[in-house]
């Protein structure tokens, strides 16, 4: 088939970098063109890797601010066909580690193999999709998957069983989403109690894979503590919050940059 | 095994499974591993037949429908779901439910609701067991279902209005899974049909399943058989018609017939009839048929019946459905309308909207003048009275 096997760029940040800032945005949100824009955006302001949501009617893991950036984008007129259209130039203008994060149903709407190779024939390095439990993707998606250079990216969360956790790190590629509390997107503000103590507990099982830690991170404070403990962290609706207020090239810069700046 | 009961991966043929967050694992995993060894007990059976016999009523009876048998020319018995406490056959799942939850060690109880009848069957075993109770309801809903609303709160629930995406019973059903997401440790989540990623869809079935046992026996006692020819049972999420087919399911010489809503028909942009206008996808945590766009949007869907309203059907159903072992009817809401004013005049008694599209079927489909045909009236019309006014004919 012609393909070429180069190190997915998710190992080569996390075998470069430190303090890893990953952004989560919506396709096609504020507008449906913005996609692209967004993406050499953030990468110019710092971001070391991004996460564009490909919006779902009923996205049962996210709080408000990602459901409505999800609904602005569906009556926008985003769909996975759009977005790739998009992404058609992608590696042209954007070189940091890019995946996909959406919802399974509309992806086997699309054909789960048809997806994948579009991933890899746009540049994507990896996917996150919720709600495709750990044991139906290796069962019938890792071989895609992999015959497509992808990595399918596993969540653990405060309850997930030492035992889980250690197959999942086994199952890995790239890294590993760790939940900050039982939680959905966007829900707390802050470093909540025990949460802590979750990472610590983590971080001492020594795992193979990286990890970065996600949801409810908002700002430099929660940036910073998440970053304490794993490889870095991911930052969603705090993000998609500015999106809302400034959506400008310089809105974008200003909030990348108040969050890596090393001052306290 | 069974071809036609859930497979020891949650399946049914292609369908089911657990499609949920990881943050979900857990407490879904806690319930598949626990739900066979609880409701097998001999403790749990006692206390659940104890509830269904002196608090819910059961058995309900198995009514021979003269006049309407005479007028389609065949043996129609009504089994009447809705005698039950509360109106509906929706308690016989939450009695099973809430007993299960406090053998978890859970005390406090989320659940979804459109209609209001699941909500109402949920608020009333948790007065019962003195658990608190959290109830999402679409806000449209709330607004055309008021009377049940305020049951619900009279019951001591506290009803949440689900204000995200169409505002009815798919986004209240996200709702219930969020807080359920935020709530692991203390909550357990009673789906309101059989729905869901696994275990639910089974055990809802199990606890609806008193429905088919109680056919049989009263079959045995007024026909001298324990099978019917037929059963017939309206299907929204498919709660009422898995527990009437349940015992028959694989007795293939019982014809079984669910009932889908067409809303103002399959061609109007308005229905909710699954089979028809579906296809397989993933909603709610398991894969069925699902009413979606091409893009893998899920459609709302319409109802007059509010019960009905909902874009995929438990995957039991879609198996059923797959594999040509039940017969679907997709029943305008002009049909089941005139359904449920005939069984009125008829027999007196006025059915659940819901119900009335089961009894439709008569209307679209002939029946041998020896055969027995049950039909599963999951629930009485009183909270649908306003529909019924605003309908007028009659
Ligand atoms: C009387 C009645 N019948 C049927 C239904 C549909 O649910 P299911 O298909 O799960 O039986 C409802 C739901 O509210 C109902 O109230």
């Amino acid at each position: 088939m012609g393909k070429v096997l180069i190190m997915n760029r998710i190992d080569q940040v996390f075998r470069n970098n430190r303090d890893i800032l990953n952004v989560y945005f919506t396709a096609g949100f504020p507008d449906l063109d913005d996609t692209v824009r967004i993406a050499k955006s953030l990468e110019s302001a710092g971001a070391d890797m991004l996460e564009i949501g490909m919006p779902f009617s009923d996205p049962v893991a996210d709080g408000p601010t990602i459901q409505e950036s999800s609904q602005k984008a569906l009556e926008n007129g985003m769909t996975i066909q759009k977005l790739f259209d998009q992404l058609r130039d992608l590696r042209k203008e954007v070189s940091i580690p890019v995946l996909l994060m959406g919802y399974v149903n509309p992806v086997i709407q699309y054909g789960i193999e048809n997806f994948c190779e579009k991933c890899a024939e746009v540049g994507i390095d990896g996917i996150i999709i919720p709600d495709l439990p750990m044991s139906e993707y290796l069962e019938n998606y890792s071989s895609v998957f992999q015959a497509n250079g992808i990595h399918n990216i596993f969540l653990i969360s405060p309850n997930t069983s030492v035992e889980r956790i250690r197959e999942i790190d086994e199952k890995s590629g790239g890294f590993i989403y760790v939940v900050s509390s039982s939680s959905i997107t966007g829900a707390k503000q802050g470093v909540q109690d025990g949460q802590v103590e979750y990472y610590k507990r983590i971080q001492s099982m020594q795992l193979t894979t990286p990890r970065l830690i996600g949801f409810g991170i908002s700002d430099k404070e929660t940036f910073k503590n998440a970053c304490s403990y794993a490889n870095g962290a991911i930052i969603g609706s705090a993000f998609i919050r500015q999106l809302k207020e400034d959506a400008s090239d310089s809105g974008i810069k200003s909030f990348v940059r108040n969050i890596k700046s090393k001052s306290p | 095994m069974s071809k036609y009961h859930v497979n020891e991966k949650g399946y049914y043929g292609q369908f089911g499974g657990a499609y949920i967050p990881e943050m979900l694992h857990p407490n879904v995993e806690e319930l598949r591993i626990n739900y066979l060894k609880i409701i097998n007990t001999e403790a749990f059976k006692r206390d659940f037949d104890h509830l269904l016999k002196t608090y819910v009523g059961r058995p309900t009876p198995l009514y021979f429908a003269s006049r309407l048998s005479e007028k389609y020319a065949t043996k129609i018995y009504l089994k009447r779901e809705d005698l039950c406490h509360t109106g509906a056959h929706k308690v016989n799942n939450t009695i099973g439910q809430i007993l299960l939850a406090k053998r978890l060690g859970k005390s406090k109880i989320i659940a979804e609701t459109g209609a209001g009848q699941h909500g109402v069957a949920t608020a009333t075993v948790c007065a019962l067991m003195g658990m608190e109770c959290i109830v999402y309801m679409g806000e449209i809903d709330m607004a055309r279902q008021k009377p049940n609303v305020e049951r619900m709160k009279i019951l001591g629930a506290q009803v949440i209005p689900a204000t995200s995406g169409s505002k009815t019973l798919k986004d209240a059903t996200n709702e219930a899974m969020r807080h359920w997401i935020n709530n692991p440790n203390d909550t357990h989540y009673i789906i309101g049909s059989v729905v869901g990623p696994h275990p639910y869809p089974d055990m809802v079935a199990r606890f609806q399943s008193v429905i088919s046992a109680e056919m049989q026996n009263q079959l045995q006692e007024v026909e001298g058989r324990n099978t019917p020819d037929h059963v017939i049972a309206c299907v929204g999420g498919g709660s009422n018609a898995a527990g009437a087919f349940y015992h028959f399911l694989n007795d293939e010489e019982v014809n079984l017939i669910a009932a889908e809503a067409a809303g103002k028909g399959l061609n109007s942009g308005k229905s909710a009839a699954t089979t028809s206008l579906g296809k397989t996808g993933v909603l709610h945590g398991s894969k069925t048929i699902l009413m979606q766009t091409e893009d893998g949007q899920v459609v709302e869907p319409y109802s007059i019946s509010a019960g009905l309203d909902y874009p995929g059907i438990g995957p039991i159903h879609a198996h059923l459905f797959d594999a040509g072992r039940a017969e679907f009817y997709s029943i305008t809401d002009e049909e089941a309308m005139t359904a449920g004013v005939e069984l009125s005049k008829m027999e007196g008694i006025i059915p659940a909207i819901e119900s009335a599209h089961a009894l439709a079927v008569f209307g679209n489909r002939r029946f041998e003048k020896d055969e027995i045909v049950v039909v599963n009236l999951s629930g009485r019309g009183d909270k649908d009275l306003e529909t019924y006014i605003k309908w007028g004919k009659y």
